[in-house]
């Protein structure tokens, strides 16, 4: 068994032949708290997407504990930036939350005891217990989001990828997201993207800076300005290429 | 009431009702999905591929109903399989399905020696000529669909849901999404029978869209659009029996009354609670 949650080994990725991704090798030891940061479209989510093993790498590999991704990623719990579903779907919080059960378990029929007592137990503690029967199209943005980290924790996982989690909501929402994190990181390996860079460096023990290949990773203190730096560096580098 | 006077006497108008009841089953049911899944263009590729099954069947002397059956799953499979595999581009290709279905039917009915029974009734649909040995055919569809959707309704609704995650959780999102599809395939060929091909997406839609304005869950959607559609098809019947009215219209144009109706009521109560919850926050 691998020590690391996550291993990138010189992973390229490209689509319809434009790079995306060139030469990416990152390792996330187990319960790491890892922040992910670059600028729009320097490829965070695509980083994401060969994690989950929902594309596949034109070169290199992705382990996850080991494993390749597809078997892999029942360990991981995945927080998307945009949710792939209607917001009207007639779906109560409390059954979005429970599909995060699925996958363990019988398949026929309806969920055990043992599944609506953890999706109660995630519901509780992201805060979204009372709206359990409530519609999904009546939540707010910051709720939509609690809700979509409990369905991501109600499959129990070891690592959580979240895709900025908190861009589409106000900041004192964003303070209390990521305070929860904070907390899920003392059971679980987080791997957080975000645009953000000095709002996250509160929280992330390292930061890996991401435009189309891995520009840094640092592992000493997070320390604000050098990120700023680092940020303003890639910023500069993408003016170069065009 | 008159209507009701000759349903007690008339074995036509008696299986008539069965058959809109039975057909409401499928259409609440199934429907549901397509309203949720926004697949209502889908399913009418797919109804209107079936007329070239029904064509071909009729012209090697083979049950219709049987030919509707194979060009339904046929085409559902096949527009499910472009869709999953090229993400999105499947609309050019059910166009030409439902082109393509109906050419073909056109042509193989032409061609069938001997029949001179109308397109008209595949086209519309003929409620009140619907012989027993096919009211147990539509409930022996209906008993296959509540079963495969009372067995997988959790799976069911995530990959309608969400089909990225669903697969995530290890679920054969491929599978269920084609199986899916063919359970929308096999409803539509029941509610051709009660509407006919051309009105079949009215009834697959109308109920469901409607449910879904009022009920939290999908299952409450599902419940609510069978009774919806339960009444439209009784309904529609008796409106058109006194006046001599092609029923199937006139299901149809109930079910659409309702749905304006429905949608104007839903809009306008939802602008009124946002107005008095404006006035109480201050």
């Amino acid at each position: 068994m691998s020590d690391y949650a996550v291993e990138l080994d010189h992973v390229s990725f490209s689509y319809l032949g434009v790079p995306v991704l060139e030469d990416v090798s990152l390792r996330v030891p187990e319960g790491e708290f890892l922040g992910i940061v670059g600028p729009n479209a320097g490829g965070k989510s695509t980083l994401l997407k060969l994690i989950l093993g929902l594309l596949e790498p034109t070169a290199g590999t992705v382990r996850v504990h080991g494993l390749p991704p597809c078997k892999g990623r029942a360990d991981i719990g995945y927080v998307p930036q945009y949710p792939s579903f209607a917001r009207d779907f007639p779906v109560t919080v409390e059954q979005v939350v429970l599909m995060g059960r699925l996958g363990k378990g019988r398949w026929f029929g309806g969920y055990s005891r043992a599944d609506h007592q953890v999706a109660q137990r995630v519901m509780a503690e992201t805060e979204v217990g009372d709206l359990a029967d409530k519609r999904i199209h009546t939540l707010s943005g910051g709720q939509l989001q609690r809700v979509l980290v409990a369905r991501a924790l109600a499959a129990e996982p070891r690592i959580l990828l979240l895709d900025e989690p908190t861009a589409n909501i106000d900041q004192r929402v964003e303070t209390d997201i990521f305070d929860l994190l904070k907390r899920l990181n003392a059971r679980m390996t987080i791997l957080l993207v975000s645009h953000d860079v000095t709002f996250i460096s509160k929280y992330v023990q390292r930061v890996a800076c991401l435009n189309r290949t891995l520009l840094c990773h640092t592992t000493e203190a997070v320390d604000a300005d050098v990120l700023r730096a680092l940020y303003g560096e890639d910023v500069r580098l993408v003016a170069h290429h065009h | 009431m008159t209507f009701f006077t000759a349903l007690l006497e008339h074995h036509f108008l008696q299986a008539a009702l069965l058959a809109g009841l039975l057909a409401a089953i499928g259409c609440g049911v199934i429907g549901s999905y397509v309203v949720v899944k926004r697949i209502g263009y889908l399913a009418g590729g797919i109804a209107h591929s079936v007329l070239g099954g029904m064509g071909a069947a009729l012209y090697f002397g083979l049950d219709p109903m049987g030919g509707a059956l194979v060009a339904a799953i046929i085409s559902a499979l096949l527009i499910g399989w472009v869709r999953l595999r090229w993400g999105g581009q499947e609309d050019i290709l059910i166009g030409a399905l439902w082109a393509i279905g109906m050419a073909v039917g056109i042509l193989f009915i032409e061609r069938t020696p001997g029949y001179t029974g109308n397109l008209m009734s595949y086209l519309f649909g003929n409620i009140l000529l619907v012989p027993e040995r096919q009211l147990w055919l539509m409930g022996g569809l209906d008993l296959l669909l509540l079963g495969t959707v009372g067995l997988l309704y959790r799976h069911f609704l995530a990959v309608a849901f969400d089909e990225e995650f669903a697969r995530l959780r290890g679920l054969p999102v491929t599978a269920l999404y084609l199986l899916l599809l063919c359970l929308v395939a096999v409803t539509v060929v029941l509610l051709i029978q009660v509407v006919g091909l051309i009105l079949v997406i009215a009834l697959l839609t109308l109920p469901a869209a409607i449910a879904g304005q009022y009920v939290q869950t999908l299952g409450r959607m599902m419940l609510v659009a069978t009774l919806l559609g339960a009444v439209f098809t009784s309904g529609g019947l008796a409106l058109s029996y006194a006046p001599d009215l092609p029923p199937g219209a006139t299901i149809i144009l109930l079910a659409g009354a309702a749905y304006v109706l429905s949608t104007l009521w839903y809009h306008w109560s939802l602008a009124r609670r946002r107005r008095r919850s404006v006035e109480a926050a201050p």
